[in-house]
């Protein structure tokens, strides 16, 4: 996987992790690009496209669009599975993520991203293993976040994220996620 | 002191957290910028404070910010303090800043080194863990290089966490430091033995990474990775040995058989369409062989696509479409039978699914089907919503039909009315290709002419219909096509005058200017028809008519704002003037008249030129005038659309040739000629262009166009006039039964007549295109052949080519293919060659012409050098009276002996360690005896110069000869190497040599002697040597390279026919290819890096070259030069 970009209906881009050395202006440009692309599809497209010499492989979770790059001979069916895990991990580490969870907390989306993938590749392909490593290391973390941790219990994601606002970005993602969107029957 | 925490502790509660800055930027919608730059100035107060968590949380906010696309660069040393915190929530905010900030530039990375090291070793994991992602993220080779042995050794790590990601990582340091591949491959390939399963599959992952870039080195771990994917059930892992084998099975066929079990259990038995569609991809990508086992499995994919293409899930469907195309590559039946499923995805909500169907539909057509998928497509294109679509749609139906020279097309009237049909299209912006199409058939296809004239008429005569609605429209390019087929072929028009009426309509100046001007000009030849078919009569009123007609309406044009319509209409404005003044004093003028127009038009192909031979005595390279301005060929390149509509300005004056142009075509042509089948002998013509040369006779020029036209088989062609007013529909049925008809006929008049001009054949279309198709494929066959040779190779050899590949994992896995081994590998390989073509030769020894297949190999792999080699070997014969006819020589009696050569130190020179002392050139010679005589003591010897000597066996003297290892009989030829010593490399050389041998005849035996020159060029002495676009952009970065361009004008061929070029006679490697722009690379045998930027734009190619031998260069830059002047 050369990068994988998180970003919003409304082309906010929400998170980047980039596999490749690229200069910024050149992730600047490439972001723009493929936001303007992947947003002009219609919902009832395919996932799939090819872009420049990659193919690009995208999905739509709620109001955020996950979208990875990937070369030509990797397979997308997989990189589809590895979108959708993640967003289980992000929705079982929030508990019912939404993507203010991810506006306010990136940096835990990023640890859990981190955890999940190393260098473009997939490292723990057992969920439990990835979020049992998280949790351990927010224990070391001795500084809690406070505010995160009060809310987590809270059902409003509003309220968790410390806002008060009815907001779009509410929607919570994984729950417009069937579980059957799986295309491997993988065991964790 | 205590005052001072307090009061920092107290400052911290005012200071924003994330949270904070994350709603503040969304209350500030309006003003976001200026919020944020309030923000960014807190946060560099923030970070001047000593308090480390401070600096964190204003570390944590940058990287929100930088996501947000602001420059946080400056932050960079701040964020390596926070990374050295040694608190982890500090650490990891750090680690998290400095993987989303830092790139290879960033300076204070280099800072790092040792507490990243520190951080590998510490002894919580989960400190190990982060230094490990963020290195995963900004490594560079210096990292790479001093880290890379904790890495290797955290691989060992008690912690399956720590392994996996060590493990993980390794693969990006091996990219930024290969030196450390091979002291890590061993502990690396432990670990596919893990007993932790994600540290397996991390192992897994790197390994199928590198063989991707590599394969061969990881053949010898196939035995492992076999049992690896029989035993296991992890989806990941399997997936990704799949793809591995899907890299190695092309180097090793065996492999492919045993792979087949597997995986056609895995199709059969998975439930995840992730592994299902890897293994379907896996066995389309192995069909080399065509065993019976290969032939079930590939059934098996295609039956499993075709589920995928019929399930539900848009995302299966796409890839069933695109894993289809692949196979449609190889076995394009299996598809074709599928063409009902393909068509129904036409009508596809998912336009990315349609245009997937379209593609597949391109390679799918047939002379039997193409009626009936074009007549799909149409119905497609009145149904389809959006104009990119239809578009698309519309570019695809011309594609499909005008492939292969319109191989597929059966009845031309029929396209015709398909392109009449089409031009029906609103607000299409393709109405210039359908124009070429009209006028490419048109011209090309002489029997549609009446045809097409007549619907060209009525086009014209309802041109309102195409134009009214709107100006801009891009359909109205069409009326250019309509225009010029009436006017060029107005003698089929059945009303001209109605036509000519129609194109001097007032609406008409609406039409852009560049139509009006041939409204205007082929108005003129209308005119002229009209008044030769009009003076026949008695009655000249009606010729009167049209003149004043002419005289009323052309004034319209005179007006025009554009000047070429401008001209053109005022100058026929006076010559129908002037015609009106003759035919009121009753004077015949057609014949005058219609001599202006007079000459048919033949179609010629791109290159006809190229095959007009140099007359001899003509120096091509000596410039008659100065060189012009460089603007020249920037005149040519706009208004390329319609090259057909050239020939008819050119006419008259044929001989404004670029005379350097045509010296690079002659040149080129003799060898076109010797290697083409399709050279057509042509009796001289009647249009003689070069007159003025002397002794020009034999030379046929413009022979293409007169010998055989273009033309539709003449059956279907009569028949297809009566059938003009049917219904097009019936036309088509009828069409099926005739093209069975013929069918019939052609399989009596039995096969291998393809190219025979015989009216039976359908592909009938000029030979000259035809030609022109089999010079451009050149150097792609070229390659295939070398290729081959090198599989054949090691095919022959197969126990060796393992233990070398074994030797490869050991030593030096990931460099290229230089190597000790194959130095022996190839030595070994060469007597045995040699001996097949002995046995070959003495099979057909009494065929002198009949070269030798290793010959011929040998030839397409260096042919340019070689004929010089040849030319010159000829040249220093004695004078016999035909200097280049070698057979002549040969009926006296002469010894003949061809000498071909070239270095090729690409395949042998290469032992690493001796470069320090010197280069070394092996140089293959083939001897061929073409002679009726025994040859034999045959001996090579070159005249030293001081930079390249010939390596004699040890004790024998400077100037002694080198003794041929073999004899050679009547006819036969054989092989043999020399190994040379180069001192310098950056200059091309000429070495003078003679070869003597003794001629034995069956009465008597002669002395001969030979003499020959060995051609060193600097390409020889470079190496393909790939390169990562990483380590090409350090390397133009390191600023120790020279520059120097090159520019190639009319270059006519497509991108990568010439970047397969570069490659293959100049040893480059391409690095990384973006539309029209190219960056390649090669090293030479003393390590001198070459770098090329290669941009192409319309028939201009430009290079950019860095090097760190100016020298070098500039020769290098030259032999591409000489190749591309050459074709």
């Amino acid at each position: 996987m050369q990068f994988m970009l998180l970003f919003s209906r409304q082309g906010k881009l929400r998170l980047q992790k980039w596999y490749v050395p690229l200069s910024d202006k050149e992730k600047k440009k490439i972001t723009r690009e493929l936001v303007q692309t992947v947003l002009a599809r219609k919902p009832k497209m395919c996932s799939f496209l090819e872009w420049r010499d990659l193919k690009i492989v995208y999905k739509r979770y709620a109001s955020l669009y996950f979208c990875c790059a990937i070369e030509d001979q990797d397979n997308e069916l997989i990189t589809l599975e590895i979108i959708h895990r993640y967003v289980e991990l992000l929705d079982k580490y929030f508990g019912s993520v939404c993507e203010l969870d991810i506006i306010f907390n990136f940096e835990k989306a990023y640890f859990i991203l981190d955890e999940f993938l190393l260098g473009g590749e997939a490292q723990e392909t057992s969920k439990k293993n990835v979020l049992k490593a998280i949790e351990q290391a927010d224990l070391l973390q001795e500084n809690i976040d406070f505010q995160m941790r009060l809310f987590a219990g809270s059902r409003d994601p509003a309220q968790r994220a410390g806002g008060n606002r009815t907001d779009i970005n509410t929607i919570f993602i994984a729950i417009h996620t069937p579980p059957s969107a799986s295309y491997s029957a993988v065991c964790s | 002191m205590a005052l001072k925490i307090v009061k920092g502790s107290i400052d911290r509660m005012f200071d924003k957290n994330l949270q904070d800055l994350v709603r503040g930027i969304r209350n500030h919608k309006e003003d976001e910028a200026k919020y944020i730059s309030t923000c960014i100035d807190e946060i560099k107060q923030e970070l001047k404070q000593d308090n480390i968590a401070v600096k964190a949380n204003a570390v944590c906010k940058l990287t929100y910010l930088q996501m947000l696309g602001y420059d946080v660069s400056w932050a960079a040393f701040n964020i390596v303090e926070v990374m050295s915190s040694s608190k982890f929530t500090y650490k990891r905010i750090g680690y998290l800043a400095a993987s989303q900030c830092f790139h290879e530039n960033t300076d204070v990375i280099m800072l790092t080194t040792n507490q990243i090291r520190k951080d590998l070793s510490s002894p919580n994991q989960y400190d190990t863990g982060v230094a490990l992602t963020g290195l995963s993220c900004f490594v560079t080779p210096d990292l790479a290089r001093d880290l890379a042995n904790d890495i290797m050794t955290l691989m060992s790590h008690t912690k399956p966490y720590i392994r996996k990601k060590a493990v993980l990582i390794m693969y990006k340091v091996f990219l930024k430091y290969p030196e450390s591949l091979r002291p890590a491959f061993p502990r690396l390939k432990e670990k596919l033995e893990d007993p932790d399963p994600g540290v397996q599959s991390a192992a897994v992952n790197v390994i199928c990474e590198l063989a991707r870039r590599n394969p061969k080195n990881y053949l010898s771990l196939a035995p492992l990775f076999f049992k690896l994917m029989t035993s296991s059930t992890n989806n990941w892992v399997l997936i990704k040995i799949i793809k591995l084998f899907g890299a190695l099975t092309p180097l090793e066929p065996r492999l492919g058989k045993k792979l087949i079990e597997p995986l056609t259990n895995l199709i059969h038995s998975t439930s995840a369409m992730s592994l299902l569609y890897e293994c379907v991809n896996t066995v389309i990508a192995g069909q080399y062989s065509c065993s019976v086992g290969h032939i079930k499995s590939h059934l098996l994919c295609v039956q499993k696509l075709r589920i995928l293409i019929e399930d539900s899930d848009q995302n299966l469907k796409y890839l069933g479409l695109l894993a289809m195309s692949k196979i449609l590559k190889t076995h394009p039946k299996s598809v074709q039978s599928h063409k009902d499923l393909i068509l129904q995805c036409l009508d596809d909500k998912d336009e990315s699914i349609r245009l997937r169907a379209l593609d597949l539909l391109y390679g799918m057509v047939s002379k039997k089907n193409l009626m009936e998928i074009v007549k799909k497509l149409m119905i497609h294109v009145d149904k389809a919503e959006g104009t990119t679509y239809r578009d698309e749609l519309l570019t695809k139906i011309i594609d499909i039909c005008s492939q292969s020279n319109y191989q597929y097309i059966t009845n031309f009237e029929w396209y015709i009315s398909i392109l009449v049909e089409l031009t029906r299209l609103e607000g299409t912006r393709h109405g210039h290709l359908i124009a070429s199409q009209m006028l490419d058939v048109a011209i090309r296809v002489k029997a549609i002419r009446v045809f097409a004239v007549a619907q060209m008429a009525t086009l014209l005569d309802n041109a309102h219909l195409l134009t009214g609605n709107m100006q801009r429209n891009g359909i109205c390019e069409v009326l250019y096509a309509a225009a010029w087929i009436c006017g060029e072929f107005s003698e089929h028009l059945e009303n001209p005058v109605q036509t000519l009426e129609a194109m001097l309509r007032p609406k008409v100046a609406t039409l852009p200017g560049h139509i009006q001007a041939v409204y205007v000009q082929n108005a003129a030849k209308l005119f002229a028809t009209i008044l030769k078919n009009q003076e026949g009569n008695t009655d000249s009123t009606a010729a009167q008519e049209t003149s004043q007609m002419m005289i009323d309406r052309l004034p319209l044009f005179v007006q025009s704002a554009n000047l070429e319509v401008q001209e053109r209409a005022s100058c026929i404005l006076q010559l129908v003037k002037y015609i009106q003044k003759l035919q009121q004093k009753d004077v015949e003028v057609a014949e005058e008249v219609s001599a202006l127009f007079a000459g048919e038009l033949n179609p010629v192909a791109p290159k006809a030129q190229k095959k007009v031979p140099v007359p001899e005595g003509l120096d091509l390279d000596a410039w008659i005038n100065e060189p012009p301005s460089e603007s020249e060929s920037e005149d040519e390149q706009p208004k390329a659309i319609f090259t057909k509509e050239e020939p008819k300005h050119s006419r008259p004056r044929h001989t404004e040739v670029d005379e350097k142009e045509l010296a690079r075509r002659r040149e080129a042509r003799k060898q076109e000629q010797a290697n083409n089948p399709f050279y057509i002998k042509a009796s001289p013509s009647s249009q003689k262009v070069y007159q003025e040369a002397p002794g020009v006779e034999h030379i046929p020029v413009v022979q293409i166009d007169l010998s055989v036209p273009l033309k539709v088989p003449g059956l279907p062609m009569s028949d297809q006039y009566v059938k003009l007013e049917e219904e097009r529909r019936q036309k088509e049925r009828a069409e099926k039964k005739k093209k069975e008809k013929k069918k019939r006929k052609e399989k009596r008049s039995g096969r291998g007549k393809k190219h025979d001009s015989g009216p039976e054949s359908e592909e009938d279309i000029t030979p000259a295109h035809v030609v022109d198709i089999v010079t451009e494929e050149m150097p792609e066959v070229g390659m295939h052949l070398s290729d081959d040779v090198a599989q054949e190779d090691q095919n022959h050899l197969p126990v060796r080519v393992k233990i070398c590949i074994c030797m490869f994992c050991l030593c030096r896995p990931l460099a290229d293919s230089e190597k000790l081994p194959v130095r022996s590998h190839r030595a070994a390989g060469a007597p045995k060659s040699s001996a097949e073509d002995g046995e070959a030769e003495n099979a057909t020894p009494q065929e002198p012409k009949k070269k030798s297949s290793k010959e011929k190999r040998d030839k397409k792999k260096d042919k340019e050098r070689d004929r010089k080699v040849r030319l010159r070997c000829w040249k220093h014969f004695p004078p016999s009276g035909h200097k280049s006819d070698s057979r002549s020589t040969q009926s006296e009696g002469r010894t003949v002996v061809t000498f071909l050569v070239f270095p090729l130190p690409r395949k042998v020179c290469d032992i690493q360690g001796n470069l320090q002392d010197g280069s070394q050139v092996v140089v293959s010679v083939i001897f061929e005896n073409k002679s009726d005589s025994f040859l034999k003591s045959m001996e090579f010897n070159v005249l030293d110069s001081l930079n390249s000597k010939l390596q004699r066996p040890e004790g024998s003297g400077p100037h002694d000869g080198l003794t041929v290892p073999f004899q050679l009989p009547p006819g036969v030829s054989n092989e043999a190497r020399f190994v040379f010593t180069v001192q310098s490399i950056v200059m091309p050389q000429k070495l003078k040599g003679t070869l003597t041998f003794i001629v034995k005849n069956e009465d008597s035996s002669t002395h001969e002697k030979l003499d020959f020159k060995l051609h060193f060029t600097c390409t020889s002495y470079l190496i393909t040597t790939p390169c990562y676009s990483d380590a090409f952009a350090k390397l133009l970065e390191s600023g120790d390279l020279k520059s120097s361009s090159v520019r190639l004008e009319g270059v006519n061929m497509p991108f990568h026919h010439l970047l397969a070029r570069i490659c293959f006679h100049h040893h480059f490697s391409v690095v990384e290819r973006i539309d029209s722009c190219a960056s390649m690379y090669s090293r030479s045998i003393q390590g001198h890096h070459v770098c090329l930027l290669v941009k192409t734009s319309g028939q201009t190619v430009s290079i950019d070259a860095k090097c760190d031998e100016p020298t070098l260069l500039g020769n290098v830059l030259d032999e591409i030069k000489q190749t591309f002047s050459q074709c």
